[in-house]
């Protein structure tokens, strides 16, 4: 029979099976893939939202680059002890200014979603030069280095530009701004008012009680203070989107 | 003059990389960049001692007809090489989160560590196994020469040069925070640029074979490395800020920038990890066994039914998350649904043995690959399991998905590259036999005690773990607070410490059998169990 | 094309479609006149060193 032997040309043309076993591989990705950047709960939009800040995105990126992902999640779960112990479960709209996302996997250490606004900058500080001095229990490296190694302001509108560039809706303005914002967040003397009419709820001030250098230990905290602090969900209206 | 081109093309590469750390934007590209340069400078001063000057006397022109064993050579050592770092930095980072205090500032905390190790024991052992394996395997079933000359050799060295890379990134600090995708663009387009010469070459050799049939372990192998190459392109889409800086942005964020990092992570896992090495299942067993597998037709419908079913179970590494619900459940189904295939692939290559079950008894190599099988049976059941969301619900962000982890690597992964090494090193050095077949024995029983250690242990913290984050008072109050629950698994990484301790011991019993075996020596020693004499065993079939 | 339509369509048609072209695939494998030719392949590896 001719369709019978049609296996027999597949498993002897090198081209066809590389195509063949291509199509096979892309179905799955496509069918998953595809319609999340259509589908209207993927992408709503929910009020509070907006994109970093400069200080905040410079501590993003510090939070990245040590890695902190490999043993803390920031993705709570709607179950009862979750959202008991770290807050409302997390929404998409919440990760939708993240290049990359940063969900996790692993909680060696706890969620991180909501710890903005939980403890006061000095416990972080002090939480990540010796956490042991603060949770007996911790198995956390210290992280003492960052409060000594200073964040460079010169270029940095070029971070707000590559994320400008991957469709966050930085302004111009905001970019002309970007250094200038930088330094402000983290002055206690600065001039706030125009920072906060272009990132409302950013948490403003010293936070690594060292008011004389911008560090990264200033960058991290600024970061870890806001975070899961965008969104009101005491008007948060939960019928509106589904999961 | 010997290898003019080469020279020509590593010296400029020298060049760029000097340009690199030069120009450098940012402290961290420019340490990198110094890395590159330097490498890449030892590696000219050892092409220029290589070289010959003057008129070139005729060099033995390779014959068309012999088989190209050079890279697979040096790949067997570098799969040893690589798989002794990565075991030994995954020793390290166990204990390090029993012994907080091991972690050093800023280089060796466990957040830049991890991914050393992840990326040490995926990509630098598994990966060179895989190329290693399916060169050597390509050449024997197409009779023919490894396409494309010393492009080998580029598809080599390249992918060394990627791990070396990668490495030193990660401790610099340089990561897409992508798990198992952590190297940064440039790195990334490296790796493309070496995977397209590793498909040529493999495809290549395919084009040009004397045999009519293309053996079922070569597609595997085929899979594996287009998938590997669509999955890398993809996930890595990124912008860079500069291009003489490290950062990037990835190109998509939050629901989408997740599911796209699963459906590679998951994938890393359905094609590198599972499709390469049932390629050299569906090679190594048959002839370490001296007969054809089970069922070919089997291995047919295991081929298509696998590839497929994989790229779908992505989304079970994001239940309950924002990811729409019904992602999940596709994931889970296809999950799921995955069992089959995976069984139908394990009881393929087990019962090639029957009729031949003695040997298990007489050749420790035999054993080595069984227990792979086994194994690759138990984690597919495992996996599937641990994908239903009610399970999934509990097992998920603990250690259960770790030790779930460690017995498909440490077990499936390991144990058959282990044993297709122990197969090749006689034949490619043309050695008669193994240094010692009991030291192979010993290695084994290592290994096995090591994983089981590893996987029971994180069975019970990982269950512990999850079942105390959510467990309440008859008040209704959260029993224990988040501390109270790191505090109980400080046992249980003591002693998974001790299981990868185990394993990476049996390892380095492995690369004495080798060295010893490739220097020349053979250990007088008794047969196995009722084995014949030594010389005949079952090391070096008759053919 | 919102959740529902996908849902239904996918754990109805889209099911039953896989399915049936899942036993095409094994029925075509195992088909009789293929033994011979698997035989023959199996045999690839042990032919040649």
């Amino acid at each position: 029979m001719a369709l019978m032997d049609k296996h027999a040309v597949l498993e002897r043309n090198a081209t066809l099976l590389l195509v063949a076993s291509f199509a096979v591989v892309t179905v799955g990705g496509i069918v998953e893939i595809a319609p999340l950047f259509y589908l209207e709960n993927t992408i709503e939009k929910v009020d509070g939202m907006r994109p970093y800040s400069p200080l905040e995105l410079a501590g993003r990126d510090v939070y990245i680059r040590e890695g902190c992902y490999t043993c803390h999640s920031q993705m709570i779960r709607p179950f009862r002890d979750e959202v008991e112990r770290y807050g409302h479960y997390s929404l998409a709209a919440e990760s939708m200014y993240d290049h990359p996302f940063q969900w996790g996997s692993k909680r060696t250490g706890p969620d991180l979603a909501r710890v903005g606004d939980r403890y006061s900058n000095e416990w972080h500080v002090q939480h990540l030069i010796e956490p042991r001095s603060v949770v007996p229990e911790s198995i956390m490296p210290s992280y003492a280095f960052l409060k000594d190694t200073p964040i460079r302001v010169e270029d940095f509108s070029t971070h707000l530009i590559a994320n400008q560039r991957v469709g966050v809706p930085y302004t111009e303005e905001m970019v002309a701004n970007a250094e200038a914002d930088l330094t402000a967040q983290a002055d206690p003397n600065g001039d706030w008012d125009a920072l906060l009419a272009r990132y409302p709820k950013a948490k403003v001030g010293d936070f690594d009680g060292n008011p004389q250098a911008l560090t990264e230990m200033d960058a991290l905290i600024a970061y870890l203070q806001m975070l899961g602090t965008l969104v009101d969900f005491s008007t948060y209206d939960e019928a509106a989107g589904y999961r | 003059m010997k290898y003019r081109t080469e020279l020509v093309g590593v010296g400029f590469a020298t060049f760029l990389a000097l340009l690199g750390a030069a120009f450098a934007r940012d402290a961290l590209f420019q340490a990198h960049m110094w890395v590159l340069f330097f490498v890449l400078l030892g590696g000219t001063v050892l092409l220029l001692r290589q070289t010959r000057w003057g008129a070139a006397a005729a060099e033995p022109v390779q014959s068309e007809a012999a088989y190209m064993d050079g890279p697979i050579r040096y790949g067997a050592i570098a799969t040893l090489f690589w798989g002794i770092a990565g075991f030994l930095v995954g020793v390290i980072i166990a204990l390090q989160l029993a012994f907080p205090d091991l972690n050093i500032e800023p280089w060796f905390n466990f957040g830049r560590m991890r991914p050393l190790h992840t990326s040490a024991v995926i990509f630098a052992f598994g990966g060179n196994a895989l190329i290693a394996t399916s060169f050597y395997v390509v050449q024997r079933t197409s009779r023919a020469r490894l396409f494309g000359g010393d492009l080998a050799w580029f598809v080599f060295w390249g992918y060394q040069l990627f791990i070396v890379m990668a490495a030193t990134g990660y401790l610099l600090g340089i990561t897409q925070s992508r798990e198992y995708a952590e190297p940064e663009w440039y790195v990334d387009l490296w790796l493309t640029l070496v995977w397209v010469a590793y498909l040529v070459v493999f495809l290549g050799t395919i084009f040009k074979r004397k045999e009519p049939h293309i053996y079922v372990a070569n597609w595997f192998y085929l899979s594996f490395i287009v998938t590997i190459a669509m999955l890398h392109v993809v996930n890595n889409l990124a912008v860079p800020v500069s291009f003489l800086g490290f950062k990037s942005y990835s190109a998509f964020s939050g629901v989408q920038d997740a599911l796209t990092q699963w459906w590679y992570g998951h994938n890393a896992v359905g094609f590198f990890l599972t499709a390469g090495f049932l390629g050299m299942m569906y090679y190594f067993v048959p002839k370490q066994a001296e007969r054809p597998i089970y069922s070919y037709r089997l291995s047919i419908v295991h081929f298509w039914a696998l590839i497929f079913l994989y790229i779908w179970a992505g989304p079970h590494h994001l239940h309950y998350t924002a990811l729409p619900d019904w992602a999940q459940t596709l994931g889970m189904v296809f999950s799921i649904m995955l069992w089959m295939p995976s069984w139908g692939g394990m009881i393929n290559g087990l019962m090639t043995l029957s009729g031949a079950w003695d040997k298990l008894r007489t050749d420790p190599i035999i054993r080595m690959m069984v227990l792979a099988i086994a194994f690759y049976g138990m984690s597919t059941f495992e996996g599937p399991m641990m994908s239903i969301k009610a399970v999934n619900s509990l097992s998920h962000y603990t250690d259960w998905t770790i030790g779930h982890v460690h017995s498909g690597a440490l077990g499936w992964v390991g144990m058959i590259s282990f044993g297709a090494v122990y197969y090749l090193v006689p034949k490619l050095w043309h050695r008669e036999r193994l240094y010692s077949l009991r030291l192979v024995t010993w290695h084994f029983w290592l290994a096995t005690l090591g994983i089981v250690v590893y996987a029971a242990v994180m069975w019970v913290s990982g269950i512990q773990q999850g079942l105390m984050w959510r467990e309440y008072d008859d008040q209704g109050f959260l029993v224990y607070s988040f501390a109270e629950t790191v505090q109980a698994m400080f046992p249980y990484y003591v002693v998974r410490a001790i299981g990868g301790l185990l394993y990476l011991i049996g390892a380095l019993v492995m690369v004495w059998n080798v060295a010893m075996t490739i220097l020349g020596h053979q250990r007088q020693e008794e047969p196995i169990g009722g084995a014949k004499p030594s010389s005949q065993s079952g090391l070096q079939p008759a053919e | 094309m919102d959740y529902n339509t996908m849902r239904e369509f996918a754990d109805s048609w889209a099911l039953l479609a896989m399915f049936v072209f899942f036993v095409g695939v094994v029925l075509f494998a195992f088909r009789p006149g293929s033994k011979k030719q698997a035989d023959e392949a199996a045999r690839i590896p042990l032919k040649d060193e």
